[in-house]
């Protein structure tokens, strides 16, 4: 076979491999694809509608724009540009730690330079190709309302798809040079879970700072943010003018992004396989503790307990999950502390922010704990009724959450007792929640497959989100309109209820 | 001075059934009399790990009874479990644990006081050639040192009944020779070993009895004289034994 050849082969081999990796995530590793295929058709259809309330009333948009038309537009493809950098970074680790099949391809004699240029433009490939897909709905509202000229939209959706898989490897690769293969899957996890969140809390962040209010719009549309922008001809704004149709920017943003990414397949394509030696060479050894500390006596649930506390705490997905959920808790916490300095009623909004998060934060540590178990056969051949088992597991999830949201309950506490009584039970309820959907729908797995445990069960994943936005509207509405609330909480709990009657564990 | 044998099996299986597409253990009477090493053979499928997670706890029985040093094992699974052990062929340790603390936490889940295990989790360790990894995690671990570690874990609290399947499985010689040596100790303080395994050698040179199963049932069962003398022929290896056996059953179904 001639290296042109192996070429097209191996690039035919990576997208295969890419397809059916996204299938997989899409359909849940479900084999009736078909259904599948044509459930996410529906559900494409469907995002049109939430498409056209968020983004419907901006088709008309032309050029020439005002300042702060161009900024917010701009801000939302930069957001757009930074979820997809995020994923990339994650999916460049991925190739790096989980493939199983870099021994294979280091020990065949393909050039490895070409063959890590192909899965360079594979993951571009991926990363555009996912952000085509959630952008779709979007775009097609727009090109339905304001003409056939947002088509290029889909451009600048490929341009920075491609710019991001650039940025990301040349990001991952240098932080295998400069802290070496162990730290760098912590430090890129962080990273992409922190990129993703970080530029809309920093916007709401100066949201509240400067003009008291969540929403990140105020920055983007203040007079100050019109000052300080560029000229309307600046290259800052070119994604969005080509958005906008304009088609000779839009040929230069797609050249850029291939340039960018053809750039960074010569200069790191080589360093990209010396990486991949490194990483599958480095048999990462942690010391951890004494050990004769380890060795103390407690109950069987207080060693269960301290084992799940002991892996979560070396857990580094984890780290960072937990660390975009308390980001998110930064801005509703300014928002507490400037409404407590100027009694602004503002302060109510802070409430079901939390009951939110806590109740995300839980369904992923109660997945971890109670489905992600490694040592499965160990815990059930341990001398310990299943019941126990699940209740100190269950304990851990409400531990944790306690530690984590007590202080922000406790600050609530001297600005209204009243308000910290009712955060602290919707806090507690949608915990409670979330575990009780996880053990519901809870499949044995390991723990490094958390990022599969929403396709592994769509139903559990949407129940949970319900359920969290269910009981956060219900303490919001607690603290504004009591009866309102009870209509909320029982609809909550019909969602509860439902949800327990179409689960496994009932069937 | 010799270790005192209780009087009631180690491990009694009677009527053993389990059915998953087609019958996986077939109506599966099994004996095993305490402070034995018993080799459980038989060809991949043949239903082996099936009838031992059942006995572990870990599969529950469509029909039959298990019985463990006299306790029921399906009536009151927890008393079983406390003089139980089951190491797996593929080890299923935590990644983020460190083999000491491991070992600590299978000891606090069979609720072994920590002035007994800390000691013994040492020993086992340090005797399985693990000490200059005992404070490192598991993670960066082969599969022989995670393989080891489960082992370890299995003998931390003192087992009366150990199930192994496959246990040497990713061993290099010299630790499947470790094993095989601890294992040989524990026989001779009384303990019972329950072992399957395709390494015949080792279930020649080590097992009292040998347990030989095909589809799900028990086609032959003793010393390896009594199996050779049930083949007809004195002077053939295991190996010629359990073919021959596997291929008659073959033929029967």
């Amino acid at each position: 076979m001639s290296s042109a050849a192996a070429l097209t082969w191996f690039a035919r081999h990576e997208i295969r491999l890419a397809w059916r990796e996204w299938l997989a995530m899409m359909t849940g590793g479900r084999r009736k694809h078909k259904r599948a295929v044509i459930g996410l058709i529906l559900f494409a259809a469907f995002m049109h509608l939430p498409a056209y309330a968020v983004i419907g009333r901006f088709a008309s948009l032309r050029m020439p724009l005002d300042k702060s038309s161009l900024i917010v537009m701009s801000a939302s493809i930069f957001l757009a540009w930074a979820l997809m950098l995020s994923q990339a970074i994650e999916s460049v680790t991925r190739v790096f730690y989980a493939r199983a099949d870099l021994d294979l391809i280091m020990s065949s004699p393909a050039s490895l330079t070409n063959v890590f240029s192909v899965r360079i433009a594979a993951i571009a490939l991926t990363v555009t190709g996912m952000a085509l897909v959630l952008s779709t709905p979007f775009i097609d509202v727009l090109v339905i309302g304001g003409g056939l000229r947002w088509l290029s939209a889909y451009g600048v959706v490929v341009a920075i798809g491609l710019s991001a898989a650039a940025v990301a490897i040349a990001v991952t690769v240098a932080l295998f040079r400069l802290i070496g293969p162990s730290r760098t899957r912590l430090a890129a996890q962080i990273l992409a879970a922190v990129i993703g969140a970080g530029f809309v809390i920093a916007l709401q962040i100066a949201a509240i700072l400067s003009y008291g209010t969540l929403s990140r719009f105020a920055v983007l549309t203040s007079d100050s943010a019109a000052a300080y922008a560029p000229d309307a001809d600046s290259i800052v704004w070119w994604p969005a003018r080509a958005a906008l149709g304009d088609g000779q920017i839009l040929l230069r943003l797609l050249a850029g992004g291939l340039i960018l990414l053809g750039f960074v397949m010569a200069v790191f394509s080589d360093r990209f396989a010396d990486t991949a030696v490194r990483v599958s060479a480095s048999g990462a050894r942690t010391r951890s503790g004494s050990g004769t500390a380890a060795f103390r006596p407690r109950s069987r649930q207080q060693a269960l307990r301290w084992k799940e506390f002991k892996l979560l705490r070396r857990d580094p997905w984890l780290i960072s999950q937990t660390l975009m959920q308390l980001l998110y808790l930064v801005p509703p916490a300014l928002m507490l502390w400037r409404s407590f300095s100027d009694s602004s009623t503002a302060i109510v909004l802070v409430t079901p922010v939390i009951v939110m998060a806590a109740g995300q934060l839980a369904g992923g540590l109660a997945w971890l704990t109670i489905s992600g178990e490694d040592a499965a056969d160990l815990v059930t051949t341990a001398p310990l009724s299943p019941s126990r088992v699940i209740r100190a597991k269950v304990e851990v999830v409400l531990m944790a959450i306690g530690v984590t949201f007590a202080p922000l309950v406790l600050a609530l506490l001297f600005a209204s007792p009243f308000q910290a009584a009712v955060t602290a039970a919707g806090v507690a309820i949608a915990t409670i929640s979330a575990a009780a959907i996880q053990l519901w729908f809870r499949v044995q797995a390991r723990r490094s497959q958390f990022r599969r445990r929403q396709t592994s069960s769509r139903l559990a994943t949407f129940a949970e989100a319900f359920s969290s936005i269910g009981w956060a509207a219900t303490a919001a509405l607690a603290l504004t309109f009591p009866l309102a609330a009870i209509v909320s909480g029982l609809m909550t709990a019909g969602i509860m209820a439902a949800t327990w009657k179409i689960s496994p564990r009932h069937g | 001075m010799t270790p005192a044998v209780p009087s009631s099996p180690a491990l009694q299986v009677r009527g053993l059934t389990k059915r998953f597409d087609r019958p996986a253990v077939d109506a599966l009477d099994l004996t095993v009399r305490p402070g034995e090493f018993y080799a459980l053979l038989g060809p991949n499928g043949a239903g082996k790990t099936t009838t031992l997670r059942m006995v572990a706890g870990l599969l529950r029985p469509d029909a039959g009874s298990v019985s463990v040093l006299g306790i029921d094992a399906l009536a009151d699974p927890i008393a079983a479990k406390q003089i139980m052990a089951w190491v797996s062929d593929e080890p299923m340790i935590y990644d983020k644990l460190t083999p000491l603390e491991y070992l600590a936490f299978v000891a606090g889940l069979w609720g072994i006081d920590p002035g007994i295990s800390g000691p013994s989790a040492h020993d086992l360790l340090v005797s399985l050639g693990l000490e200059p990894h005992l404070h490192e995690r598991c993670e960066g671990f082969s599969k022989g040192m995670r393989q080891k570690v489960a082992l370890a874990g299995a003998l931390v609290h003192d087992p009366r009944l150990i199930i192994l399947d496959e246990p040497l499985t990713g061993l290099d010689a010299l630790s499947a020779r470790h094993v095989k040596g601890l294992l040989g100790d524990r026989v001779r303080a009384g303990c019972t070993v329950i072992m399957t395994t395709h390494i015949l050698e080792v279930a020649e040179r080590m097992a009292d009895r040998i347990g030989v199963i095909a589809s799900g049932r028990l086609v032959a069962e003793g010393t390896l004289e009594e199996l050779r003398q049930q083949n007809g022929r004195n002077d053939t290896s295991l190996e010629d034994v359990f073919i021959a056996l596997v291929n008659v059953e073959t033929a029967a179904a």
